[in-house]
């Protein structure tokens, strides 16, 4: 057989099938490449070689029984280190839970293990998944596999470097504000973003409650679909998760869709686009205008407003989040105290400045001061407004689109380093993905043909909320 | 933002800053903030605030029993017990 890492989803899940490979196989290359590629890559930042062989072979065993496997069929796949597993580290990537071991599993755990996944280990994020770099982690950098003096991307950049670098076919990130897609896109992998309340937060360390999503990162559509139907549905444990049906993504992702009609932003294609990214998606949208799309050109006015409501809305949840890290119940305390002169306040004080990096504390100011009295209303309300105003633009566009095609970000993969100063500059690469976070909506990132430079580009397609299979049949048209 | 505003902020973030973090923090705030401010373009006259991307009510469950964290798994992350609360300073009789 060749190698499985360059075998599509679907034929790993065939040859699973066919006899013609094992859960253990996958999962012993998998381990391999982790073992020579992670030292340079570092996307892996836990792994349980262990507990991933014997489940392995206790699903080779049922299957040789002629059981029924459940839909992952024994494929080995990582966790965003900001997922709750039960007894394995669940870090953030933050010295505040270094040490921090759930005691529980997280839905979508649950439901990997109950659909036969291998969970391999846990991936790299920026610190409390706040970023779009995967630099600021206390586990390190990790590097873009096309090119290891580039980023990944973030803040899911461990997960979408572990599958563009073969190390797993599927992955889990999260996506607040473009922390799935951006990453995807800059190492030339799927990555989705559900609807917002499609899967159930219930173990996933909160960031910003409204905005977070966790989704899919894959080699290919049919790979993304498929974690998709495993994690999609509605748990109680998450009161924001949504009692609606679930489509057959796997079906949607094999299923061409006649009569697309791809909706086109014409201020996406202004000044800080990248040449190369926007010839690009001007190549892949003339490609589907071939195969019998209609382009239809729409305006979404408050999207260039997206940027400033997100860095009042994220931050503010963040803060507010946040505040549970107090050194008392778990995570870092600091040692730093002294009975005698310091009170509980110190305490909480001196733990949480050790704990967090610069970039968490950056964030937690920032929305603690458009929480307090007196900003309240100019800052965080206000951004709210501004919310519902981005919304409706989606609304009015969706009654005329399937769905909407444009670019992931600016530019391909940051130089490492290259932005660490300045935290506006990076804040503003997020524009084109923060937008469906606001609205709730889904959004996907699939890899075009790469640039010159041999960076990968992403196409981002949006569409309307729970219209998945709308967006994975869009995408199964290129790849 | 002055100086003794981000002091202000971080105090009620509960984070001990040095006044290098206070210094930059400040600087850097008072940039994004500034910049921000491009929402006052926006027409929000009688718009409801979105604090949340899908409209739901009150979600209700049955009033039913369960099983909670057995209390060693609730405390085997923190800091300090006496295996059976969490322990913190003592907090009466101490300074303000």
């Amino acid at each position: 057989m060749s190698d499985p890492h360059s075998l599509s989803t679907a034929d790993l899940i065939a040859r699973l099938n066919g006899g013609e490979t094992t859960s253990r196989a996958l999962v012993e290359h998998s381990l391999a490449r982790i073992a020579e590629l992670n030292p340079t890559i570092n996307a892996f930042v836990s792994t349980d070689a262990e507990s991933a062989l014997a489940a392995a072979d206790a699903i080779d065993a049922r299957r040789s029984a002629g059981e029924s496997l459940g839909l992952l069929q024994g494929l080995p796949l990582g966790l965003k280190d900001n997922i709750c597993r039960q007894g394995a580290a669940t870090t953030c990537g933050s010295r505040m839970l270094n040490n921090f071991q759930p005691p529980y599993d997280a839905h979508v755990v649950e439901r990997i293990q109950a659909e036969d996944g291998i969970v391999i280990g846990k991936l790299n994020l920026d610190e409390f998944a706040m970023g779009s770099t995967t630099e600021t982690s206390v586990h390190g950098v990790t590097r873009n596999p096309a090119n290891t003096d580039h980023t990944p991307g973030g803040s899911s950049g461990g997960s979408a470097a572990a599958v563009a670098a073969g190390m797993v076919p599927l992955a889990l990130g999260s996506d607040t504000g473009g922390s799935i897609r951006q990453p995807a896109s800059f190492c030339g992998v799927v990555g989705l973003k559900p609807t917002y309340g499609r899967v159930s937060r219930y173990g996933l360390v909160a960031f910003a409650s409204s905005l977070d999503q966790i989704g899919p990162l894959a080699k290919d559509t049919y790979g993304a679909a498929l974690l998709l139907q495993t994690i999609a549905g509605h748990d109680q444990r998450d009161s924001t998760s949504v009692d609606h049906p679930v489509d057959n993504y796997m079906t949607a992702a094999t299923t061409a869709r006649e009569n697309l009609r791809i909706g086109v932003v014409k201020d996406h294609y202004t000044d800080g686009l990248s040449d190369d990214v926007r010839a690009a998606i001007e190549s892949q949208l003339e490609a589907y205008k071939s195969a019998g799309a209609t382009l239809v050109d729409i305006e979404l006015p408050h999207a260039k407003y997206a940027v400033a409501t997100y860095y009042l809305i994220a931050p503010s949840e963040a803060s507010s989040n946040l505040a549970r890290y107090d050194g008392i119940h778990y995570g870092h305390r600091s040692e730093q105290f002294d009975p005698a002169t310091d009170n509980l306040v110190d305490l909480y004080c001196q733990s949480r400045a050790e704990g967090f990096g610069p970039e968490v504390k950056r964030r937690i100011m920032l929305g603690t001061y458009a929480l307090s009295a007196g900003y309240y209303d100019a800052y965080y309300l206000k951004a709210l407004k501004v919310r519902r105003r981005i919304r409706e633009d989606f609304d009015k566009a969706f009654q005329h689109v399937d769905v909407i095609a444009g670019p992931v970000a600016p530019s391909t993969a940051f130089p490492i380093g290259d932005k660490a100063d300045d935290p506006l500059a990076l804040y503003l690469s997020d524009i084109y993905t923060l937008s469906a976070n606001l609205a709730g909506i889904p959004g996907i990132s699939i890899p075009l043909a790469a640039a010159p430079s041999g960076l990968p580009i992403g196409l981002q397609l949006q569409a309307p909320a729970f219209a998945e299979s709308t967006l994975l049949a869009a995408a199964s048209c290129c790849g | 933002m002055d100086i003794e505003e981000v002091r202000k902020v971080a105090s009620l973030a509960r984070l001990s800053l040095s006044e290098e973090e206070l210094a930059t923090y400040g600087e850097q705030l008072t940039r994004i903030l500034g910049y921000v401010k491009v929402l006052d373009e926006v027409d929000i006259e009688g718009v409801d605030p979105m604090p949340h991307a899908v409209d739901l009510q009150n979600v209700f469950r049955e009033d039913a029993e369960t099983e909670s964290l057995p209390r060693e798994d609730a405390l085997s992350n923190a800091c300090k017990t006496d295996g059976q609360y969490f322990q913190v300073p003592q907090i009466l009789d101490q300074k303000d």
